[in-house]
């Protein structure tokens, strides 16, 4: 499969950082403005009581949220009334000055696209029938479990999850904890500590990060999906071993995940399990995006590549995107597991998962293995396919620059300049529809983008409508390039 | 830029100077700007230090690959026995409630942390479910981008109001509230002063946010003047240094390990003193003390104003999932931006958001049922006290109350094997307990092992009898 990443013109990369410069001028002109009295300060300020304290925030820390983000964060945030389905009702707001307050006006904008939320395989759903299991253990358990996995926390459901969760992925067994960011940074510190060693690529979650700095291993990184940078680590690695005192590694743990959600890109898991057998490292996969949403039955990217799961030492992945809960999983082999069960942070002191959470996850996966007795996941799986197929294909077609596998159903379209993210996000919602763009400094600072989420529950209308709004946008927000065709 | 002019000068060294110097004067400044950059250049190069090249970049690729066959890597786990005690969860097959059900045997629950017994609470189940027929059940996507539902704003807005605060901040995860919110405010440089009895999560924050971390002993006000003493006088050594470093104070309301309460009144004098911020934890303070359940602040009747930021968790008397933090708008309005549990996460499900807010409504209709629970707390402290070989350690009025032995054996595992029977015996006899779990090699203070006794509002007079007498007899049957 195809991964393109093309670069962007000379001109563009210079009239972005241009832009950068004078607004960043900008800044420092309305600060001075704000320090002098000439412009109301609208910064929430420090208590009367505390103005001699060491101040909380330095003035620069602040500078970017002040002067560039304050602007614009109208994007962002926006608050949603409905079932984040495949279209939602986004609540509207309005700033009398310049987005430092906002207030509801009270009236929702209903039916928009919704492009910017995870329901890869909508199962972000209100149905009664569907949701009937749910709504019966809401009412038998209630909704928390005040106590963790190894005091009282540990119910029966919890136990069926993971054999599910195990049998689902083709493992041995698994674990279930209730965040999916709190799965990384509380379990990668139970599986390394120091001595470690932790390559990790280019663009890893942040919580994988942090989780990597908690254990305490040495961190080297290398560049992102790029076999060569990897293997010039782990040769270095293995043979001049720790700096310094030239001991060898405890152990060589590398840190990837199956779609990276910033650049639609998916993980080149066969080159990396033939890296990882020959050095004899360890593989963590954080399948986050891609559980559910790739392979031919939606079991990720082991599937995908059509690689025996057991080559992956640790198989983590959320259930926030593709099954419509919260919380996450860590699975593999028994020792791995028993060993988490022990020892991993969220066991001994975080919550264990909520009851109807749980619910909704067994009834999600049994409908994509077909257990419950239709063939309604299996459809939906390939029914994102086609979505993912057909709208990369015809943006392509369209001229657009897009990042990413062809099979990914994260679909980052580059509109590089920072005014013109912020343009294409007001423009879009205007005609209806809702789409999440970044920009620096989540992205690189001449790569900011919009990005488009496809769902299984999102009809080939709506998809149509979505690319022929972007296609007749303006050419002051989208400039879209030369050879577009809208036939 | 003509050749110099021969003039006579004499002996003036200063004009001397100046005829030297006139064709420099005279050079371009492209030219002068070089010449100025590479005497520079020069002058770091011999100043900077020499290091030895690297003696291992010279290996032949033969000895690469011998090397690579060689090298064994730990395997990825350590083996573990089958019967490790924290290997083996007791089980409960159906709700965590009042009656529990525990490895088949229906029990008295005094385990969960069900303080006000909202998780079998009807009218909270019945607006989880109107929400659920709304929402669904995951919101798909983080605060940021379309994950936050008109639910998760009113219950910002109600636990801004309950607590009387400016703002307030939810995140979807208790453990990752408090863990979230240091590393947004203190940084590597700045200088945090900790309980040592601090809990588990807060002790990852303050790893993640790299600042210094000083302990001081548990609840002892002089260990902390001390300390803070010893900072001022640091402080007025390098003056400008300490104009920018953050300082803070972390501790909780009622400590998880220790469940005794932290000396909020004299914390705020040496707040003001020493000029150090307070972050006070009330995951299991909120919802019990306080005339209307606000927490130690209330308790102890301190202006909230004093305290920079308060952070809970939802999952102990609120009985949902999920953890705020609330203060004022100054310092909570930071962690939308920097905290990382809040920003890179998914939002809380609207069902438990809205549980939530149906347990607030109820704690605001009737604030009988706090001062209920403290008297079954004084009521159940009491019934412990006469148990033989183990000491009850807590506050009258704290909910969650540990079981040390007496006399420690010597060795942890064998207190913890001593404690267990006694939790089995409970168990036989109908009495859910639990031990207390901590990771014993990650602890910073590992507290004695302990048996946690719960006292939630559902516990009737019987129910408290039958727990003391049985944990009396268990104490008399096993450490004798």
């Amino acid at each position: 499969t195809q991964q393109s990443f093309e670069n962007p013109p000379m001109y563009v990369a210079v009239m972005t950082y241009l832009g950068f410069g004078i607004v960043t001028l900008f800044g420092y002109f309305r600060d001075f403005l704000r320090a002098v009295g000439l412009e109301k300060c609208h910064i929430a300020r420090e208590r009367e009581e505390q103005k001699d304290f060491v101040p909380l925030y330095q003035d620069f820390e602040n500078f970017y949220t002040r002067n560039l983000y304050m602007r614009v964060r109208d994007n962002w945030n926006r608050p949603i009334c409905s079932l984040p389905g495949p279209v939602f009702d986004v609540m509207e707001r309005v700033s009398p000055d310049y987005n430092w307050t906002f207030s509801l006006t009270g009236k929702t904008i209903d039916n928009v696209i919704n492009m910017g939320s995870y329901n890869y395989l909508g199962f972000a759903e209100n149905d009664g029938d569907f949701l009937k299991t749910v709504a019966d253990r809401t009412q038998q358990y209630g909704l928390g479990v005040c106590s963790t996995r190894q005091e009282m926390g540990n119910l029966a459901i919890h136990e069926e999850l993971e054999q599910l969760v195990a049998t689902f992925l083709g493992v041995e067994s698994s674990m279930i904890f209730g965040m999916g960011f709190a799965t990384n940074s509380m379990n990668i510190p139970a599986l390394v500590g120091k001595g470690c060693l932790i390559l990790s690529d280019e663009l890893n979650h942040t919580s994988l990060i942090l989780g990597a700095r908690l254990s305490g291993a040495t961190i080297w990184v290398f560049k992102h999906n790029n076999m060569q940078s990897l293997e010039r680590l782990l040769r270095e690695a293995v043979c001049s071993g720790q700096p310094r005192t030239h001991r060898p590694w405890r152990k060589v743990l590398i840190m990837v995940e199956g779609i990276y959600s910033m650049e639609g890109s998916v993980v080149r898991l066969p080159d990396i399990v033939a890296l990882k057998k020959k050095y004899k490292a360890y593989l963590y996969l954080d399948e986050a995006h891609s559980i559910g949403a790739v392979g031919p039955t939606g079991r990720g990217v082991t599937e995908l590549f059509g690689l025996d799961p057991s080559d992956i030492d640790v198989m983590m992945g959320t259930f926030t995107k593709s099954f419509g809960a919260a919380g996450g999983y860590i699975a593999g082999k028994k020792e791995l597991v028993d060993s988490l069960r022990s020892h991993s942070h969220s066991a001994v002191y975080a919550s264990a998962m909520s009851p109807p959470v749980t619910e909704q996850i067994l009834r999600a996966m049994k409908c994509i293995m077909g257990l419950d007795g239709t063939t309604v996941g299996q459809a939906r799986v390939h029914q994102l396919a086609e979505n993912t197929r057909y709208f990369r294909s015809r943006l392509q077609e369209m001229g657009f620059i897009i990042y990413g596998n062809d099979d990914s159903p994260v679909v980052p379209i580059l509109l590089y300049m920072p005014g013109k993210v912020v343009a294409f996000s007001r423009a879009m919602l205007k005609r209806k529809i809702g789409v999440v763009v970044v920009g620096f400094p989540a992205t690189p600072i001449t790569e900011a983008r919009a990005r488009f989420c496809l769902s299984a529950a999102h009809t080939k209308a709506m998809l149509d409508q979505v690319m022929y709004t972007c296609a007749l946008l303006p050419t002051h927000v989208i400039n879209i390039g030369l050879g577009v065709s809208m036939g | 830029m003509g050749s110099p002019q021969v003039v006579r000068v004499g002996n003036n060294t200063s004009a001397r100077l100046i005829l030297n110097t006139w064709p420099l004067v005279c050079a371009p400044a492209y030219h002068l700007v070089l010449e100025g950059i590479l005497i520079l250049w020069i002058i770091r190069l011999l100043f900077s230090k020499t290091y030895k090249l690297q003696e291992r970049s010279d290996l032949t690729e033969k000895e690469k690959e011998d090397l690579i066959e060689e090298w064994q890597p730990e395997p990825l786990v350590p083996p573990m026995s089958k019967d490790h005690p924290s290997l083996n969860y007791d089980i409960v097959t159906g709700p965590p409630s009042h009656k529990i059900i525990v490895n088949g045997k229906e029990c008295i629950n005094f385990a969960s942390f069900n303080f006000l017994g909202f998780l079998d609470n009807e009218r909270v189940k019945q607006k989880a479910l109107t929400s659920l027929r709304r929402y669904g059940v995951g919101t798909c996507g983080p605060r940021g981008f379309y994950g936050t539902f008109d639910v998760h704003l009113e219950l910002e807005d109600r636990l801004a109001k309950f607590m009387k605060t400016e703002e307030a901040i939810i995140y979807s995860y208790g453990f990752a509230t408090i863990a979230s919110a240091i590393p947004a405010y203190s940084k590597r440089g700045d200088i945090v002063f900790v309980d040592e009895a601090a809990c588990f999560s807060i002790q990852k924050g303050l790893q993640a946010s790299r600042s210094f971390i000083k302990y001081f002993k548990h609840n002892d006000m002089e260990d902390l003047e001390r300390l803070l003493k010893e900072q001022e006088i640091e402080d007025q050594r390098n003056p400008r240094k300490a104009r920018v470093t953050r300082r803070f104070i972390i501790v909780e309301g009622l400590y998880i390990n220790t469940a005794d309460v932290c000396p909020l009144p004299d914390l705020v004098k040496l707040k003001y003193k020493y000029k150090v911020r307070i972050f006070l934890e009330e995951s299991m303070s909120f919802g019990v003390l306080g005339e209307h359940g606000r927490g130690v602040t209330e308790h102890f009747g301190v202006n909230i104003d004093d305290i920079d930021l308060i952070s809970a968790n939802m999952e102990n008397a609120v009985a949902s999932i999920g953890g705020f933090c609330c203060g004022r708008s100054f310092v909570i309005d930071h962690q939308r931006l920097s905290g990382q549990g809040y920003c890179f996460s998914a939002s809380l499900p609207p069902m438990l958001a809205a549980a939530a807010i149906e347990a607030l409504n109820i704690m605001e209709e009737d604030p009988e049922i706090f001062a209920i629970l403290r008297e079954k707390c004084k009521h159940v402290h009491k019934a412990l006290q006469e148990s033989p070989g183990v000491k009850v350690i807590g506050e009258a009025y704290a909910p969650a109350l540990h079981l040390q032995l007496e006399r420690s054996s010597g060795s942890r595992d064998t207190d913890v094997k001593m404690l267990r029977s006694i939790v089995d015996y409970c168990l036989e006899r109908q009495i859910a307990l639990t031990l207390a779990r901590y990771l014993d090699k990650e602890e910073r203070f590992l507290p004695p092992p302990s048996i946690r006794v719960v006292v939630t509002i559902e516990q009737t007079e019987e129910d408290i009898e039958k727990a003391a007498s049985c944990i009396r007899e268990a104490a008399l049957a096993i450490l004798k």
